[in-house]
């Protein structure tokens, strides 16, 4: 940051770097809060963004010491913690420290100095004058279907509509001439209104950060939409530029109004120097402290998950022999739970875990659709485009959510009729919960019946310069690049499921949050049909068998779904099924069932309103009717307590139970010795699982700037955002209903493969290799011959001794569930007490 | 059989106080309380109404505690029941009911569960004694109860800035309701030289005698009683205040802003009809507001970009329909008009969070892209200024504040040399002597009997403004406040023969409070030796027992209606003659300041932000 000149793109460039970069809300994206940070160490990174932005970034002292104290944070890991970074001869004095000694805790941010000049000094209050006409006007702007009286719009952009409405128009957003003169005229920059806000060059920059700061959550906004507006289906022109002159402005307003003409610009009355808000923060003793305990428990849990897994190593290979189904789902650690109750009800079955966009990336049109919905990760631009025919039924309406009941005229007729209705309908939510067309449906993102455009007929045959479905080799690349990348290659069984997954809930702005992170944050229930299908094309298994993957003709994919949610599961285009197949389809649909009532059962563990001592039908009704509930807040609790991540065969984990928290990538070593295809499998793995898990990092340890706050206040803005009352900033992150079970503890990632195979994957690209060196997630590979755990640190792998030596095992999982408590409060101490440890199964 | 209707009122208090005693963590028994008490209440009042239909729907009216009584002065509970409070009842009683199931799930594990139920059927409480009541006392204490909850529903989440200061905001308006009502009460004691029950306002001949003689004060009530309505009602000019009060869970904004509190308003106006409805006048001031606030609530409701205050601005445009067809005569409507306008918007505002799903997907199958369109002419013109006055709410809350509230805070900051040291001792001196001539009446001379009051009510008044406005030491605030009572309390004492005992009854529940809250004060002072009124200090985060305790303190300094101290206000007032408008006028800003002083001093100290962040804080804007 330049102290003496200003200049202006480098600064709005700083700005869009830093400020928060949720796009509009229907598209919940995961990703890293401080991502700005990335290219700094963890701690480095944080305490930093602690320093300028006021942000907390660990748990807190006392947190950490009661979760010492209630044994969460082990003591032996602890004592090592200590011993490694301070020496054994500190140990004790350190231990002092951590345990017992008194700190001043407080964090006085940088931000916001410079600025808050203004009250304190000249009594005005200027974001009380200038925030919620600006939130207003923005809101308005690019609300994208709320308002039934739309901004009259420039197609020059925000600022050139707000001058319009003002020339044309008897009324004003001002309140004084010059301001509006300003506007009307265009003799302006940027440079001469902080000129004359602030005076002197060299506050220019902290006085932006100071203001843009002030409300991240439009601005954020305003800038994510400005990088992508194709994220707004009704797309607005919008820069931070003109956000930033049009606050300006209203600034000015405000001063002249209030003050009279005769105020001095901010700097001339303050007598502060600049203040470099990204000064490097000088380490101190609370930092080593908070550091050793993050440490301490982070490892408490790594460390018994290492040592069960090496437990588990030490078992017999358990692959069934004969396979009746083969099963690949989604990464997500959602899925672990219901693979292992797959395994466990059919025994004879195998299942895989994949990205859950299954290789296939393209754009997706509903039938009658407008737009097109992407269903890749969030970075890949592809250039496919898939769309749905054949859909007969129309979708229904639901008359209470019309805008005309809020109008003058119509709205009296519906309060003198459709009012009684609502009661109605209000009593029927209570009391009958059930699916409707203004709940979030995940498998009404496709119909079941209609027909996608898979096949390319023509490479010419394009639609806004995105080719119509793949053709043969493009087919054949994809299913052959996903099989090998789990090292499914032979032993194929009769059916062969990809299973992806959606959510349902009710009354939730973020229910693209709960939806797959490999498919954009949308269900992923085409990618898994258009899987199965190109996997089941005769053309494409001549060539996979010419390519060293013989696919019995005999071997049938099916794609379906899984509603992580309301705990259901449906298959897709099962008419194609042989007589022999569908047979046995039907058999695995009753493993399916069982493995979905044990899962509901297992996850109503962390339920409150359910009875787990109930049977399992009932628990299952009682899941199904949480995602259809409106007044449900939690329909499932998403992504939180996810702190693993595993690549490698599932013999690694199949007897372990994970408790939901482990991504679980499948990938055979064996069918990949120099680690070719693993370079493609580690890509996604910091962007998706680790972008997830910093999420959900940092919205647990700052609900209230980092996070979105409790849900229960949110109202819906403009359909892009919530905010929490009528003139509140937009809140990005997620809300205490999603974290409050997760603990802030980093990825770690487990790689099947020798070190220096695992050390190339993770360095093919500089953007995958910052997460693992600068500490952003924790990477130790599996050496596939020893057994033995290399832990990746400053850029080298060494060998690693877990200090824990046994692990619990665990009897009945159905049993161990039903002895569940109910956590106290949502205090950290009380309410990840549930989060388990790794169990043995027996 | 109106001995049943104490039964409606009983049961929501025993529900509350049952409330109380129930520890924090035990939710099903809080919650299942409010659902037992509104369904049994629902229940109860469905019976009730059949019972009551078969047995010829007659208007029952019962007097029940009297709770003072002089020769000249009866204050007493009185319950009334008729087709009208049937109405409100059974609409009051189904949706509390409901959304207490409903927040059973919602408010799950939320830090102010306990809150939230036990303020949510305190809420019940006021209600029930609104709508039940048969006399303007008993309708007045639930009033005064049912702003109170929506001031701590407003300010829910109290370790935030913003719903904190648009708690203070709309209970300043809602207290210029309270007063307008109070002063409609001492007219009316005036008018009828008794304290009248609303079964007696419906002998047309008892009111037509009173209304050829007295019209002008006839006329005088009706517009303090349709202020009061409309600051309930957020009718116009208050209107801006409504969008501003969803900052609670959904849940307490569908019962209070959608539906239940917010409809109020029209119920007084029927309630009152006797007294306005034979002057002309009113009736077409009524219809204008309503008309008024209809459209204008249209035109705002039409712009607004976010869900909730979509909600709120069309509800205040049902409200104004609703005004004028009480205005009309077409009560029957009105009530219908009432009921379906409170179920559809408690059923929008509870499933808001849906519409982005719901929209958005809407969105992708029938968007059709709007192209810019240039027109010129005065048409668009015309256009283009409504469509900022909606994004600007008609500039109501910024007119609010400048022309209600500046003037008040200009005098209180100039007025701040009255508490420098030569001052206070001055003040002192003189409170001594007027406490002196109270004591030896007789003695003074009749023409300072009329000055005197004035005199010493002003200077409370201006003590009051000085706290209102005071930025220093909150413990000063404090004293200025009390210091301002004494003054307001001895100048009515000085105004006419006010019996000791009287005095004491209204000062009963002040100075133990006052003592109380000084404590508390000081205890907080201690911390940090930082309690400066300039911002907010949040420490209800670190003390949340000396919140509490302090927050009673303020209720019993200003008159809350659970000590002597209300009827002592209201017997403050009866002293004061009806040719006495100056001192009248004195008297009810003084206590109109009063209480927004006081809550001023809780909010700054204990809510907001907590000014320590060694633990996570939210931002101000959030």
């Amino acid at each position: 940051m330049s102290i003496t000149t200003f200049d202006e793109k480098q600064v709005l460039h700083e700005l869009r770097h830093y400020l928060p970069a949720q796009t509009p809300i229907k598209d919940f994206i995961h990703h890293n809060s401080l991502h700005a940070y990335q290219h700094m160490k963890f701690y480095d990174g944080i305490f930093k963004a602690g320093k300028t932005f006021g942000y907390q970034v660990t748990l807190g002292l006392e947190d950490f010491r009661k979760l010492y104290k209630t044994g969460r944070i082990k003591n032996n890991v602890f004592e090592r913690v200590i011993t490694e970074r301070k020496g054994v001869e500190n140990l004790q004095e350190w231990k002092k420290i951590l345990l017992s000694k008194e700190f001043d805790t407080h964090n006085e941010q940088r931000i916001g100095k410079l600025r808050g000049n203004w009250k304190s000094r000249n009594k005005i209050d200027l974001d009380n004058l200038v925030h919620p006409l600006l939130f207003r006007i923005l809101c308005s702007y690019l609300d994208q279907g709320i308002s039934l009286w739309k901004f009259p719009l420039n197609e020059e952009g925000f600022l050139a509509s707000v001058k319009e409405l003002e020339r044309k128009s008897v009324v004003s957003f001002f309140k004084s001439k010059r301001a509006k003169d300003f506007l009307l005229n265009e003799n302006y920059d940027l440079k001469s209104l902080l000129a004359i806000v602030v005076g002197d060059e060299a506050y220019f920059e902290q006085y932006l950060f100071d203001q843009q700061f002030s409300h991240q959550g439009w601005s954020g906004m305003v800038s994510a939409v400005e990088e992508a507006p194709h994220t707004l289906l009704d797309s607005k022109k919008i820069s931070l530029h003109e956000l930033i002159i049009l606050e300006l402005l209203l600034e000015i307003d405000a001063l002249d109004f209030h003050l009279g003409k005769n105020w001095q610009p901010l700097a001339e009355t303050v007598n502060i120097k600049p203040l470099n808000l990204f000064e490097e923060v000088p380490a101190t003793e609370l930092q080593e402290v908070f550091i050793l305990w993050q440490n301490a428990f982070e490892w408490s849990y790594y460390d018994e998950v290492l040592t069960g897994l090496a437990l588990q190593n030490t078992k017999a290979a358990t692959a069934p022999v004969v396979k009746s189904f083969q099963a690949i789902f989604c990464i997500d650690e959602r899925e672990c739970s219901i693979r292992r109750h797959i395994e466990s009800t059919d025994p004879d079955c195998e299942t895989l875990g994949s990205p859950g966009f299954f290789g296939v990336e393209f754009f997706f049109q509903p039938a009658n659709g407008k737009f097109y919905e992407k269903l890749c990760p969030a970075p890949v631009t592809p250039k496919y485009l898939i769309k749905e025919t054949e859909v007969k039924e129309k979708r229904k309406h639901e008359l209470l959510y019309t805008g005309k009941t809020q109008t003058l005229l119509a709205g009296t007729l519906s309060s003198l009729t459709l009012g009684f209705f609502a009661g109605a309908r209000l009593i029927q939510n209570i009391f009958r919960p059930r699916m409707s067309p203004a709940i979030s449906n995940a498998y009404s993102h496709m119909h079941k019946h209609s027909i996608l455009t898979i096949r390319n007929q023509d490479v010419n045959d394009k639609e806004n310069d995105l080719q119509i479905g793949f053709t043969i080799n493009e087919m054949t690349a994809r299913v052959e690049g996903l099989l090998r990348g789990i090292g499914l290659i032979n032993d194929f069984a009769p059916l062969v499921y990809a299973v992806a997954h959606g959510s349902s809930s009710a009354n939730n702005p973020h229910h693209s949050a709960h939806d797959c992170g490999a498919c954009s944050g949308r269900p992923g229930s085409v990618n898994a049909r258009v899987f199965a299908h190109m996997a089941n094309h005769p053309d494409v298994r001549t060539l996979l068998r010419e390519r060293g993957i013989d696919i019995p003709a005999t071997t049938q994919f099916v794609g379906g779904m899984h509603d992580t949610a309301a705990e259901q599961v449906d298959f897709y285009d099962e008419y194609l099924l042989n007589e022999k197949n569908a047979a046995g389809h039907i058999q695995n649909l009753i493993a399916f069932e069982k493995a979905l009532d044990l899962n509901a059962k297992e996850r109503s563990r962390r339920f409150a309103s359910i009875n787990t001592k109930n049977s399992l039908q009932k628990v299952r009704q009682d899941i199904l009717q949480r995602s259809v509930s409106m007044f449900e807040p939690r329909p499932e609790l998403g992504h939180g307590t996810n702190t693993l991540c595993i690549v490698g065969n599932r013999n690694l984990t199949k007897g372990l139970f994970l408790d939901r928290r482990a991504f679980l990538n499948s990938y055979d070593y064996n069918t990949d010795p120099d680690g070719k295809l693993l370079t493609g499998v580690m890509r996604p793995i910091g962007l998706v699982c680790g972008g997830i898990n910093l999420e959900y990092y940092f919205s647990r340890v700052d609900n209230y700037k980092l996070g979105a706050g409790t849900k229960l206040p949110h109202n819906v803005m403009g359909l892009i955002g919530v905010a929490n009352s009528s003139d509140g900033d937009l809140r990005p992150g997620l809300p205490l209903q999603m974290i409050e079970v997760h603990d802030p503890v980093r990825l770690l990632v487990l790689v099947q493969h020798r070190p220096e195979i695992v050390l190339k994957a993770i360095q093919s690209a500089p953007e995958i290799y910052e997460w693992y060196v600068n500490e952003w997630v924790h990477i130790a590979a599996i050496h596939p011959e020893t057994r033995e755990y290399y832990y990746f640190k400053n850029g080298v792998f060494t060998l690693y001794r877990p200090t824990v030596q046994k692990v619990a095992t665990m009897g009945d999982v159905e049993k161990f569930v039903e002895a569940a408590k109910e956590m106290e409060s949502n205090y950290i101490v009380d309410a990840t007490k549930e989060n388990l440890p790794v169990y043995a199964l027996n | 059989m109106s001995q049943i209707l104490q039964l409606f009122i009983w049961l929501p208090l025993v529900g509350f106080l049952t409330g109380m005693l129930i520890p924090k963590k035990k939710e099903k028994t809080i919650s299942g309380i409010a659902m037992a008490v509104t369904a049994i209440h629902l229940m109860a009042m469905v019976g009730f109404i059949v019972y009551w239909l078969r047995k010829g729907d007659a208007i029952l009216d019962i007097k029940h505690i009297v709770l003072y009584k002089t020769t000249a002065f009866e204050f007493f509970i009185d319950f009334y029941f008729d087709k009208t409070t049937a109405t409100f009842a059974l609409i009051g009683s189904l949706i509390t009911w409901l959304v207490s199931i409903f927040s059973r799930y919602y408010m799950h594990r939320d830090g102010g569960f306990k809150r939230f139920f036990n303020t949510l059927l305190l809420f019940f409480l006021g209600y029930n004694l609104v709508i039940f009541a048969g006399n303007f006392e008993t309708l007045f204490i639930g009033w005064e109860i049912l702003g109170f909850c929506s001031f701590l529903l407003i300010a829910f989440y109290r370790d935030r800035y913003l719903p904190v200061k648009n708690g203070l905001k709309i209970i300043s308006i809602y207290r210029l309701g309270d007063l307008c009502l109070m002063l409609a009460m001492w007219l009316c004691h005036h008018l009828f030289h008794e304290n009248i029950t609303f079964n007696q306002l419906r002998d047309t001949a008892f009111i037509n005698g009173h209304l050829t003689s007295q019209d002008s004060m006839f006329i005088f009530i009706a517009i303090m009683i349709l202020i009061a309505a409309a600051a309930k009602s957020a009718l116009l000019p208050f209107s801006s205040w409504l969008p501003r009060a969803m900052e609670g869970p959904t849940t307490s904004s569908a019962v209070f802003y959608g539906s239940l509190s917010v409809n109020l308003g029209a119920f007084l106006l029927i309630r009152t009809l006797p007294l306005w409805e034979n002057i002309p006048a009113i009736k077409i001031s009524i219809i204008v507001l309503g008309v008024l606030t209809s459209l204008i609530g249209a035109s705002i409701a039409r712009v607004q970009p976010t869900v909730k205050t979509q909600i709120a601005y069309s509800s205040i445009t049902q409200i104004g329909l609703i005004f004028v067809e009480v205005a009309l005569g077409f009560h029957t409507l009105a009530l219908i008009h009432f009921a379906g306008n409170a179920l559809l918007r408690t059923y929008q505002l509870l499933v808001s969070p849906s519409v982005l799903s719901y929209r958005v997907h809407d969105m992708f199958f029938n968007f059709t892209p709007t192209t810019p369109k240039y027109r010129h002419g005065f048409l668009n013109r015309l256009n283009n200024s409504f469509f900022m006055l909606g994004i600007k709410e008609w500039n109501l809350d910024w007119l609010l504040y400048r022309l209600f509230w500046n003037p008040f805070k200009w005098i209180g900051r100039n007025m701040s040399f009255l508490v420098r040291q030569v001052s206070l001792v001055l003040l002192a001196v003189f409170f001594l002597l007027g406490f002196f001539s109270f004591a030896a009446k007789e003695n003074i001379p009749d023409h300072l009997d009329n000055v005197l009051p004035v005199i010493f009510s002003f200077t409370g008044l201006l003590l009051i403004l000085t706290a209102f406005a005071e930025r220093g030491d909150a413990r000063r605030a404090w004293l200025l406040v009390l210091a301002g009572q004494g003054f307001v309390t001895l100048s009515i004492a000085l105004n006419e023969e006010m019996p000791v005992h009287q005095v004491l009854m209204y000062l009963s529940g002040v100075i133990g409070s006052a003592v109380a809250g000084y404590i508390c004060l000081n205890k907080i002072k201690s911390l940090d030796n930082d309690i400066v009124m300039n911002r907010y200090h949040g420490y209800a985060s670190e003390k949340p027992v000396t919140a509490f305790v302090f927050l009673l303190c303020s209720l019993g300094t200003i008159g809350f209606p659970f000590t002597p101290t209300f009827v002592g206000i209201d017997l403050l007032f009866t002293h004061i003659h009806r040719d006495q408008l100056l001192l009248l006028i004195l008297t009810s800003l003084s206590f109109i300041f009063i209480e927004l002083s006081i809550l001023r001093i809780y909010t700054r100290i204990f809510l907001g932000q907590h000014k320590k962040n060694n633990h996570p804080v939210a931002y101000r804007s959030s």
